[in-house]
């Protein structure tokens, strides 16, 4: 039966196919355009922000706490009302972003190079630097990110350097799993073996053949891993250990806002982590949508 | 004789985003008790999807789209999805290619078996054990008591295929439909299998659909033989005469390029081309592209032209051509 | 099968040895706990004296050998902060986080696993889409920020439930528990809920994916054919062939809730070992660190090993030596 359903008409580039398949889902595009838009505005949070959040000059501490809708002292309306310091919650929010992508691109796109690099390695290189690699690689997965990155964040201290080689020392596991799985599949071909045979082979082998399999694995874990990134952050920030209070991320706003919580004061922590949930769903519906249509058992 | 299974325009379609895919394409043919006819075609030409709509066996996206398909008298087409699963494994049964596959892994091969079981029967759990022995007997697989415990693992490919048929023969079945049963098993083991059936199908009298891509298998097997192409029967007639005198440029194809046919040392002959997309069927007969006899007048489908107890979907067959060039 | 066990137990020691001695090099090569243990107007004399006490002025390997002769003798030494003994400290916490692990894992794998089949087996309906876009809502919603919503929700605007504590507890051998009593109960369901949803949300996937590929799977066709019910092959068939990869990661994240209660009890003020690293984080209260960071990894390879021996009985290939698949 699947044999006839997939005897479709010829291909075109395989790229416009996928991005073809790609469209098909409606939800997987909006998140696409959300994920987007979010990282556009990220970029240029300093341009688009009503204030600057970190400005003191703006800040009145008259205007603290105000609800959204509030007509501030200085004949600005706060759409989304003020926080703890007086500070315009959208325009935090929108720094916020700001620090949060940076964070979760930075942690992704380290533990990314650093992962994909033990896994190839591990696959080329085989005998025991494949057994001590995959061997720590397989101990640290068998423990939670979140508690490695909750232990290093405690000892390494404050600061944004700081956080990110928590995140990336909590995540690269899971990319150089995924790499040496991919290249080692590529390694036990015939073809490669014969390359390995001839001494220009290593560097070709490596770039032309191992790492051109591991991507599209790659990428579906890195979308994945970069949400999980910004999850972490947040998290870590919550419990005061990520970011210092100066340069606030999403999750630091939401800690901000958790004891006025009570009072009823909820503007302070929803709407930052509103944001915050938009963010993380649209990059995961995108790598959900991703990994659908490269996995071959799911295809027809 | 009467026929056990008629079959009758028979049509089933998956409705897919490019659009309405016709796998089978008004298919008709009757099986008589005990007897057993080949199915065979390429990869894609529809024989299985054929196999699996005689069990009502077709999961949305797909569809039987027309046709009749009686067994014992009864009209499966339109029947409830509960009356159809009383009738399979009772009535008709299938067995497939992969024997790795079909079984359970984590299951007894007894427990498996008293589940096809108790599906159409009350038995006692000492009864049912009794029954699943003298299955597994009665298919060739020794000390059968003992093997009732084992995993299907632990059986060897062979082995295992038999515990499948016997699943499909436990309730004495008047059909089996086999797709493609010997495929992914050793040559040797594939002649004991062949053999297997061929003696149960005459000891039972169970009559039977033998689906297969290798018309040197079906020889040796079937009465009769029917070669579809692109989700159409092309040709049907007696066994012997198809294989010896074929009529469709396609069924002869197929048989130019079983090694038998070939001198050693001579590169086996192929169909040139491909089997197109039944999304993208040509105008015409469907294997008019990859025809050499393909003339014009192919642009237009053929129907069935019937010459005794033979028949054969073409407006240039092999035989007949060469015969009025004779006279 | 006594093989394997042996097997296993010998990986499950040398990954213990191997943790132990990062956990322990890793806390003790940050910072210094001297300065919280001694005033700040301290003589040098007296700081030397503390440094000597703690026996921080050892060598670091003769720091690991002490640490371990102490461990085997069943002590993790004092807590700096609490000054008592650690285990003692966090044995009096443990049950609290227990309850509330085990509660949250076996509510999120009964209702996700059950709402995963059927997502599964209905994959295109309306019902299994809500479903799935419950997961993704799960999966993507940071656990703290629901538990925020949580308490907002049924604490502060109904008004259902208290939004802290453990509440009423019951001493059962000696322990007490929440669960027990009906204030109690109010108690643990918004932060064990809390602690369910993501859970619940990879369950449900996972059981979605894997009745997927098992309903397409030629054994249920071949089940089908010989005219078992969908009920039946559902029970017998479907459930049997997903529960290997749901009794993994069942094992994992029975480890990872405990990880995760974390972030769950310092939102809910929930008196277990999870507020308890946190606070010690804080202080940089090593002898806690250790024992908690040492303990978990215990737990970790305990769970890893029993997973292991599950398979075992589960899935005869594995049993007889076979690689599972």
């Amino acid at each position: 039966m699947t044999e006839i359903l997939s005897a479709a008409p010829a291909p075109a580039s395989p790229l416009r196919l996928f991005w073809r398949e790609f469209r098909r889902n409606r939800l997987a595009t909006a998140a696409l355009a959300v994920t987007v838009a979010l990282a556009l505005l990220a970029a240029f949070a300093p341009l688009v922000a009503p204030q600057n959040p970190y400005d003191l000059a703006h800040l009145s501490l008259a205007d603290a706490r105000r609800p959204p809708g509030y007509l501030g002292t200085g004949g600005y309306v706060y759409l989304l009302g003020t926080d703890p310091q007086g500070r315009d919650l959208l325009s935090a929010i929108l720094y916020g972003l700001r620090v949060s992508v940076e964070i979760g691109l930075a942690a992704g796109c380290i533990a990314l190079t650093i992962g994909a690099t033990f896994g190839v390695l591990a696959a080329y290189a085989g005998g025991w630097i494949e057994t001590l690699i995959m061997r720590a690689v397989d101990l640290q997965l068998s423990f939670p990110a979140i508690l490695l990155a909750l232990v290093l964040a405690a000892l390494l201290g404050q600061g944004k350097a700081q956080l990110v080689t928590a995140l990336v020392a909590a995540q690269y596991a899971y990319f150089a799993r995924t790499a040496y799985g991919a290249a080692a599949a590529e390694r036990r071909k015939d073809y490669i073996e014969a390359a390995m045979a001839t001494p220009l082979g290593a560097g070709r082998v490596v770039f032309r053949h191992l790492l051109p399999n591991c991507a599209p694995p790659l990428i579906v874990v890195a979308t994945v891993q970069i949400a999980s990134s910004i999850s972490l952050e947040a998290t870590l920030s919550f419990l005061g250990l990520g970011l210092p209070v100066t340069e606030p991320s999403l999750g630091m706003l939401i800690s901000n806002g958790f004891p006025y919580m009570m009072s009823g004061r909820y503007w302070i922590s929803v709407y930052p982590g509103l944001m915050l949930i938009l963010l993380i769903m649209a990059i995961n519906i995108v790598g959900d949508q991703v990994r659908d249509q490269l996995n071959p058992r799911l295809r027809r | 004789m009467s026929a056990v299974l008629e079959v009758r325009g028979l049509r089933t379609e998956f409705l897919t985003a490019a659009g309405i895919l016709r796998a089978v394409d008004d298919i008709s043919f009757s099986l008589s008790a005990g007897e057993i006819i080949g199915l065979v075609g390429e990869s894609g030409s529809g024989k299985s999807v054929t196999g699996f709509s005689l069990l009502g066996l077709i999961d949305p996206p797909g569809r039987i789209a027309g046709g009749s398909v009686r067994l014992n008298g009864a009209e499966l087409v339109g029947m409830t999805p509960g009356e159809l699963r009383r009738r399979r494994g009772r009535e008709i049964a299938m067995i497939f290619q992969d024997p790795i596959a079909t079984l359970n892994p984590l299951l007894t091969v007894g427990q498996q078996m008293a589940m096809a079981l108790a599906a159409h029967e009350r038995v006692s759990t000492k009864a049912a054990a009794d029954r699943c022995t003298e299955a597994l007997a009665r298919v060739g697989i020794p000390s059968p008591r003992a093997r009732l415990s084992a995993y299907p693992h632990e059986f060897s490919g062979g082995m295992r295929q038999r515990v499948a048929i016997a699943i499909a023969l436990l309730h004495r079945p008047a059909v089996i439909v086999a797709d493609e049963p010997t495929t992914a098993l050793d040559v040797s083991i594939q002649a004991q299998i062949v053999a297997e059936m061929r003696s149960l199908a005459r000891e039972f009298g169970v009559a039977m659909i033998w689906i297969s891509h290798d018309l040197a298998v079906v020889s040796g097997l079937a009465s009769r033989i029917l070669v579809m192409y692109a989700g159409r029967i092309v040709e049907e007639g007696p066994a012997a005469r198809v294989l010896r005198d074929p009529r469709h440029p396609y069924t002869c194809g197929l048989l130019d390029s079983l090694p038998a046919a070939t001198a050693p040392g001579v590169p086996l002959r192929q169909i040139p081309g491909a089997m197109p997309s039944l999304l993208a069927l040509p105008p015409g007969c469907a294997f008019q592209p990859r025809c050499a006899c393909a003339t014009p007048d192919c642009a237009v489908a053929p129907e069935m032209t019937v010459e005794r107890d033979r028949s054969w979907r073409c407006f240039h067959p092999a035989g007949v051509a060469s015969e009025r060039v004779a006279s | 099968m006594l093989g394997f066990v042996v097997q296993r137990a010998f990986q499950a020691f040398v990954v213990m040895v191997v943790m132990s001695m990062i956990v322990f090099v890793g806390v003790y090569a940050v910072g210094n706990p001297v300065d919280i243990v001694i005033p700040p107007d301290a003589t040098q004399a007296m700081r030397a004296e503390a440094i000597h006490r703690l026996g921080l002025d050892l060598p670091l390997w003769q720091q690991y050998g002490v640490f371990v002769w102490r461990l085997l003798h069943g002590d993790f030494g004092r807590s700096f902060v609490y000054n008592m003994p650690v285990l003692d400290l966090i044995g009096g916490r443990l049950p609290a986080t227990l309850e509330l692990v085990l509660i949250s894992i076996l509510f999120a794998t009964g209702v996700g696993v059950s709402l995963g089949v059927y997502a599964g087996v209905r994959p295109s309906g309306l019902v299994a889409k809500s479903i799935m876009g419950l997961s993704i809502l799960g999966f993507s919603v940071p656990s703290f920020w629901v538990g925020l919503i949580l308490i907002l929700t049924f604490a502060v605007s109904l008004g259902w439930l208290p939004a802290g504590g453990r509440g009423e507890t019951v001493e059962v051998f000696g322990v007490p528990w929440s669960f027990l009593t009906l204030d109690g109960l109010g108690h643990i369901v918004l932060p064990a809920l809390n602690l369910a949803l993501f859970k619940m949300a990879m369950m449900i996937r996972l059981a979605r994916a894997g009745t997927r590929e098992a309903m397409l799977s030629d054994t249920v066709k071949f089940a089908r054919a010989a005219g078992i019910s969908e009920g039946t092959i559902l029970r017998r068939h479907v459930l049997k062939l997903i529960s290997i990869p749901i009794i993994t990661v069942f094992g994992l994240e029975l480890g990872s809730t405990v990880a995760f209660a974390v972030v769950t009890e310092t939102i809910f003020s929930w008196p277990g070992i999870g507020k308890l690293i946190i606070d010690s984080i804080g202080v940089l209260d090593r002898p806690v660190m250790v024992a908690y960071l040492v303990l978990t990894a215990l737990l970790f390879v305990m769970i890893n090993f029993t997973v292991d021996l599950v398979f075992a009985a589960i899935d005869p290939r594995v049993r007889s030596g076979k690689t599972r698949t």
